[in-house]
């Protein structure tokens, strides 16, 4: 059984109400003293904020984000409430192929291709959804392939206070972590064609779902941004063969700092101006993953998470954390904030679990408010376009805002030579993780991907089973299996199971269906936005690379 | 949990200590009995040695030292009824779809029930009864047509109401029943035992048994068995008897020319139960309900209930050795689907506790039915495998058969539908055999309707049109492998699916074979036949006439360029194959066969053709596509692409030659159709056979030429009273039998096989005969069309059984062929069936317990024959099976 989390808001009974009964109710009745209740944002990073300030014309947002600002209890009882009101409430369900279109409208999947009818890479492949719950999601995704060094790239964005710098995150990282990765020779080479306008060699190769867009407007200004990277890496040239790990922290160091960098700076095209702003003033977390071979680097900066999936002699599953959450719930984070800071600090650095009272992730891109000083902000905020001006977040300052930077990218990265017994990688937006314990993952992943055959047999041995208990078993296990085949992509799979799981880990069709059917309004309060990247390894290369390090 | 299976998995200890072993006896695993001495070394020779320990290898012991033959080895690699046969659910039951079996099952039972007393073994034997269900109106008619063929076999059954259920079986839930079938006399057995009594009385008559060999080898020299290799040393020997159930497969496969045994094991599961609060009476029915695909007997106060389910598991596909047997996996989510069915049919068995699963691998056949009889490649070698689930019930009569078989020649019934060589090379791929028992085992359960096609292992021979008359519509079934057309859904037209279009009643395509019967008689159709046997037989002298002459009961001595229709018979004046040859030259014939006379035809020539160089048989027929135009404007296609006269005067009827169609030259042309209508065969070398297709219906467009399929040609052949072989002709039936006298030249000059029997029948007369009828109150569209099988009643009282019917477009009645017999009234003796005999009767059919009024005819409506060519011979012929 999966452990609820106590925030998770209990699901609406049976009879739910339209939303269209509901709504008006809160919008005329409510604003008020939704305005003046205190703020608790439910599993939100950034606190009393909207977190669109996209769209941000301060008035507190749109009437429908009130609800994500509400204390989740009160929500609830409001709710109640609010269905008192209602003349006739209406069932809200949908069938299982229209459940299964919103399930898969994001799935993506991605098979290493063959040479000579073998797969020589240790990745099979690997297979990404996203469910949102935000509008519009706030959570990026992205993978792509090293072309002129070896190994796969791929990570999950978590953002914050608008998707901007998730967005930004998501297109310019693995550029970074590429560039940081090249060799002295190929840089040269990639800056003299340049130079002399010839064609440049290919860097990535993308893998990317239709819905997974590049901003065209950007792509100059990026582009420039990691020209002068690669340039500085030129001059520096070490001659010392890259590490990895440091090319990742470098690479996370880089890009943040230029983001910050270019929205002090700005730019000439207003629509640019505006976008680089919003990019650093909002925030995103990020956990990247390095594939090359055996040797597997996890890079994470913020409270994303990266699992490795692995099967034991017995067939069982078991899960191993790749990466540490920084969070409040990271006593090390907690220390090396407190150590950053003076001592006078130390009370207000850390409070209701926040970073100043605010910020739920430690680490994070963007973010500039928790980074630059107070005279920079306001004096970017008050030359900025007059969007930003009007947005009353992007003018507040955190209180006992003394000591800028509170918040870094810098990750924290992992090492780990793979082994033939590990079988995938899941790396998930905190989205999955509060819904699902990473036992449990493991194990649904583990038995997907193996198909179903490796569910554990049934023996009744000596024990004294019924005809009728050993039927229900059975059936029980074939919904199971049913759930399993319903889905072609391991990441459906899970999302499946962390939103429509019922008491007994099974998927509940009805579950699903209700969660699945909540008006974008009110989604946010029952789930965050879920994205996950499942990376199947590729067992006989690992053994075989193994052998040969032997 | 030693002990707990005592009766039914009783673990049996074959103690052969002393020389002169006689004597057995069952006892429990122990840990004192280890070290066992081996028993007698194996004989130098023998003059039968048995592979196999099960139920088969010991009744064929049985039975054979019962026939007198008492210099018989039988040799099991484990123990005796270790295999299949130890974990087998015991049930024997009558309650089968091919008369044979039934004939088998039937024996069983009634051996089975003395065999107590005459072995003193306990076999565990209890009349039971069994209740078959019916969830579905089409399953109670399937059920009611068994019932028929029950009754006329004085086998006691009956159809019962659900109320009736309730009564018999306290458990049942009804609810969803519509009706049933009870057969009182069923039985259950200890299949172990029963096994282990046959192998005590086998022994008394002097069979020597041997635990613990295994036969590595089977040596043959000379197309004859040797002998065999054990691992225990040789044994010479004349016969050898592969009984080795599902390892049959791959003994027939290790020796020194290989034996194809075409049989794959598949996983099969039951269920045992504790005892219910109160322990089931141990006389309480069997029930079968196939709609829920399950079984269920009482055993030991609980339950034994297993099943045939949709998704059967193969095993041991590229062969495993038999300890494997032992280690089978429980699956409990295979068995999900039978265990709802079984709580849904016996809902208050929710409380009863389990006490195991039991994996069972049980071997299956391409064809649902057994194998059996003698190698077509290495004489003396005889199979007996192969039982589709149903080993106890078909053991003691197969048992029986195969014993006759090798002590007489031949069984004393047509086992043709069982016999090992229906089967050839092409049905022994492991990848076919693999999928097609996949089909098979759940089949078990399904609805048996006529003109069912098997889905798997098709599309492994072809014609070179096949693609063409694809294209041009056309639905396929599959004859030894080979596809044939059924007919042409003409454009625009759908047709029901495949599980929709199981009927008893009017099929669908209907309207599709009257218009194709049509053409054939208004204009003319195409039919591809290639499928056929073909052989060219020559010599250099007159060795190949004379051997013929010897072999083939009517005169083969015409002029070049003649057809003779005649039959291949055996000794007894029965038919072994009914062909067409053709003298090609004084020195070379051209036989055509039946499709699925390739293997058995080809072993009954060669054992009897002499051994000489200058004699050469050989099979041709890959090398030649057969087109059938038949329809009166065949004759004007085909002089229009040969520019050769083809009138009757220069081309009469049963004529070969050779000419050109098209740019084709060397068309062998024949006329002949095999249906009465007039037209033309076409052997045709297979590189021009597209072209000569392209031809004939390019010039055919103005004569209205269509494809057809066999299901128009069965219709017309059955309308004409003509008999096909495996249908309606087998090894019992003489030419005298089916009115083909004019096909048997007694006065040849010459003897032939066969000539006594035929003689002797022709001066005391038949004591069956061929018989049409014509369904007179039939409806058509409202009433359950006739298949085959379904009994006759002349005057009320049994004389035999039909063996095929079509509906006649020309007739617009239903025409049923079948064998009348005349039993005395009193007695039950075989008398004499005269003319008079069958023309002074009132017949009915039986249709699934219907009986419908039928007129009987012994010879066909001449109005039928448009164009008679030649006045003195009526072309009496066919070759297909459906």
């Amino acid at each position: 059984a999966i452990p609820v989390r106590s925030s998770r808001l209990p699901l609406l009974s049976d009879a739910m109400p339209a939303p269209a009964h509901l709504f008006p109710l809160i919008r005329n009745c409510e604003i008020s003293r939704i305005c003046s209740t205190a703020c608790y944002c439910h599993h939100k990073h950034l606190c009393c904020l909207s977190s669109h300030f996209a769209h941000g014309h301060f008035r507190y947002a749109p009437q429908k984000k009130f609800a994500a600002l509400y204390r989740p209890k009160e929500n609830f009882n409001h709710f109640i409430h609010a269905r008192d009101y209602a003349s006739t409430p209406q069932r809200f369900y949908l069938t299982p192929p229209q459940v299964n279109s919103i399930l898969k409208a994001n799935e993506y999947s991605f098979k290493v291709p063959e040479f000579d009818g073998k797969n020589v890479s240790s990745v099979l492949g690997f297979d990404s959804n996203q469910l949102p719950a935000n509008a519009p999601i706030e959570d990026r995704r992205s993978a792509a392939t090293c072309l002129q060094t070896r190994g796969m790239l791929l990570g999950v964005f978590d953002g914050h206070a608008g998707c901007a710098c998730a967005q930004a995150v998501s297109e310019r990282l693995f550029y970074y972590i590429a560039v940081s990765l090249l060799p002295h020779e190929t840089l040269l080479e990639i800056e003299n064609a340049v130079e002399s306008g010839r064609a440049l060699l290919p860097i990535l190769q993308w893998h990317k779902h239709p819905n997974d867009y590049f901003s065209k407007e950007a792509s100059k200004l990026y582009f420039n941004s990691l020209r002068t990277y690669w340039q500085e890496l030129i001059d520096l040239n070490s001659g010392e063969t890259t590490d990895v790990k440091e090319a990742l922290i470098n690479a996370f160091k880089r890009l943040d700092n230029d983001i910050s960098l270019e929205a002090q700076v700005g730019d000439p095209n207003s629509f640019l101006n505006y976008l680089v702003l919003r990019v650093a003033f909002s925030g995103a977390t990020a956990c990247v993953a390095h594939v090359d071979g055996v040797d597997l680097h996890i890079a994470n900066t913020g409270d994303s998470r990266a699992m490795l999936g692995v099967q034991e002699e017995d067939g069982s599953w078991s899960a191993v954390n790749l990466s540490y959450d920084h969070n409040a719930q990271n006593e090390h984070e907690v220390e090396r904030v407190k150590m950053e800071h003076p001592k006078s600090e130390e009370k207000s650095l850390v409070k209701q679990d926040r970073l100043l009272g605010l910020l739920m992730p430690f680490r994070a891109f963007g973010d500039v408010k928790f980074k630059w000083s107070i005279e920079l902000q306001k004096r970017v905020v008050e030359s900025g376009p007059d969007q930003l001006n009007d947005n009353e977040y992007t003018k507040f300052i955190p209180p006992n805002y003394h000591t800028p930077p509170y918040l870094t990218a810098e990750p924290e990265v992992i090492h780990h030579k793979l082994r033939p017994q590990d079988k995938f990688l899941v790396l998930a937006t905190d989205g999955l993780w509060e819904t699902m314990h990473r036992q449990d993952v493991a194990r649904i992943v583990g038995e997907y991907l193996t198909g179903v055959h490796h569910q554990q047999p049934i023996a009744v041995g000596g024990y004294k089973v019924t005809l009728g208990q050993m039927h229900g078993l059975l059936t029980e296990r074939r919904a199971r299996i049913s759930s399993v085949f319903e889905d072609q992509n391991a990441a459906t799979h899970l999302i499946r199971h962390a939103v429509g799981n019922n008491e007994f880990g099974t998927v509940d069709h009805e579950r699903l269906s209700k969660m699945l059917s909540l008006p974008e309004e009110l989604a946010r309060m029952y789930r965050d936005d879920i994205t996950i990247i499942v990376v199947q390894f590729n067992s006989h290369v690992i053994g075989a690379c193994q052998n040969e390090e032997l | 949990a030693a002990g707990m299976f005592l009766r039914l998995l009783s673990d049996v200890r074959w103690r052969a200590a002393n020389p002169k072993w006689r004597r057995m006896t069952c006892c429990q695993r122990s840990t004192s009995s280890t070290a066992e001495p081996h028993p007698v070394s194996l004989p130098a020779q023998a003059q039968v040695v048995i592979c196999g320990g099960g139920i088969m290898g010991t009744s064929v012991a049985y039975h054979l030292s019962k026939m007198g033959w008492k210099d018989i080895v039988l040799l099991e690699q484990g123990r005796l009824a270790a295999g299949t046969t130890r974990f087998c659910a015991g049930i024997v039951s009558t309650a089968r779809h091919v008369s044979l079996e039934l004939k088998m099952a039937n024996y069983s039972n009634k051996l089975y029930q003395q065999l107590e007393q005459e072995t003193g073994v306990q076999t565990g034997y209890t009349k039971t009864g069994s209740i078959s269900l019916a969830q579905t109106q089409d399953r109670l008619i399937s059920l009611k047509r068994i019932a028929s063929s029950l009754n006329v076999m004085g086998i006691p059954c009956e159809i019962i109401t659900p109320k009736q259920v309730a009564q018999l079986h306290p458990l049942i839930n009804i609810h969803d029943l519509v009706g049933a079938m009870y057969v009182p006399e069923d039985a259950l057995v200890s299949s172990a035992n029963v096994s282990l009594a046959l192998a005590t009385a086998a022994s008394r008559n002097g069979v020597q048994i041997h635990e613990r060999t295994s036969v590595s080898h089977v040596s043959v020299q000379k197309g004859r068995v040797t002998g065999v290799e054990t691992d225990r040393g040789q044994i010479q020997c004349q016969y050898f008897v592969n009984c080795a159930g599902q390892w049959a497969y791959e003994l027939g496969h290790s020796g020194g020319e290989p034996v194809n045994i075409p049989l794959h094991a598949c996983e099969h599961f039951y269920l045992l139960t504790h005892p219910l609060k109160e322990p089931l009476a141990s006389n309480l029915p069997t029930i079968v309900d196939p709609d829920g695909r399950i079984y269920i007997r009482n055993w030991q106060g609980g339950i034994l209930s297993g099943g045939f389910e949709k998704n059967p598991k193969p095993l041991f596909t590229e062969g495993r050795n038999q300890l494997e047997i032992q280690n089978l996996q429980e699956d409990w989510d295979h068995f999900e689907p039978l265990l709802s069915a079984l709580l849904r049919r016996m809902p208050d068995l929710e409380a009863l506790q389990i006490m195991q699963l039991v994996n069972c691998p049980e071997s299956f056949t391409p064809d649902m039915r057994c194998i059996m009889g003698e190698s077509p490649t290495v004489r003396g070698y005889f199979v007996l495998a192969g039982m589709n689930s149903a080993g106890i019930s078909y053991g003691g009569g197969a048992g029986k058969y195969l014993a006759e078989w090798m002590v007489n020649g031949y069984p004393s019934e047509n086992v043709w539908p069982l016999d090992l060589k229906r089967f050839g090379t092409l049905q022994s791929s492991r990848t076919f055999l693999r999928h097609r028992v996949m089909e098979v085992m759940p089949l078990m359960c399904d609805l048996k309707v006529p003109r069912w096609d098997f889905q798997t292992g098709r599309q492994l021979r072809t014609s070179p049109l096949y693609d063409r008359l694809d294209a041009q519509g056309a639905r396929w079934m599959e004859k030894h492998g080979f596809e044939r057309v059924k007919y042409f859904v003409p454009p625009g037209k759908d047709l029901l699916d495949l599980d929709q279009s199981k009927t008893f009643y009017k099929p669908d395509w209907f309207d599709i074979v009257g218009s194709e019967v049509k053409c054939c008689k208004e204009a003319v159709c195409v039919i591809d036949m290639s499928s056929f046997t073909k052989f060219e037989i020559s010599s250099t002298g007159d060795q190949a006439l004379e051997s013929l002459q010897y072999l083939f009961s009517n005169d083969l001595d015409v002029p070049v360029g003649h057809v003779v229709h005649t039959g291949m018979l055996n000794e007894k004046g029965g038919y072994e194959n009914d062909c067409s040859i053709a003298r090609l030259s004084k020195r070379s014939f051209f036989m055509i066969s039946p499709t699925d006379q390739q293997v058995h035809c080809w072993a009954w020539l060669k054992n009897r053709l002499p051994d000489d160089s200058n004699l050469t048989m050989e099979d041709v027929t890959w090398k030649y596509t057969a087109l059938n135009l038949i329809g009166p404007r065949a004759v004007d296609v085909l002089s229009e692409l040969s520019y050769a006269p083809i009138t009757p005067e220069h081309f009469p009827s049963l004529f070969c030659k050779e000419m050109s169609v098209g740019y084709a030259n060397g068309i062998r042309v024949m006329s002949i159709t095999h249906t009465g209508e007039p037209g033309f065969m076409l052997y045709i070398p297979i590189e021009y056979a597209l072209h000569v297709y392209n031809e004939v219906m390019n010039m055919g467009q103005k004569y209205g030429i269509r494809n057809a399929g066999y299901y128009a040609l069965r219709s017309l052949r059955i309308e004409k009273f003509f008999a096909f072989w495996g249908q309606d002709l087998d090894a019992f039936t003489t030419p005298m039998e089916c009115g083909r006298e004019f096909q048997v030249k007694l006065e040849k000059g010459m003897h032939f096989l066969g000539q006594e029997a035929l003689l002797e029948q022709k001066q005391n007369g038949v004591y069956k005969r061929f018989t049409m009828f014509i369904l007179e109150d039939h409806d058509t569209d409202m009433d359950l069309w006739p298949w085959w099988g379904e009994p006759i009643f002349r005057n009320g009282r049994y004389v035999g059984k039909t063996t095929s019917s079509a509906y006649s477009y020309s007739l617009e009645r239903h025409v049923c062929l079948g064998f009348v017999q005349h039993f005395d009234e009193k007695t039950g003796e075989e008398l004499v069936v005269t003319t008079d005999f069958i023309n002074q009767g009132e017949y009915e059919i039986d249709i699934a317990g219907q009986r419908f009024q039928a007129k009987a005819k012994l010879y066909p409506f001449s109005s039928l024959f448009t164009h008679r060519r030649r006045k003195d011979e009526v072309e009496l012929s066919g070759y297909q099976r459906e």
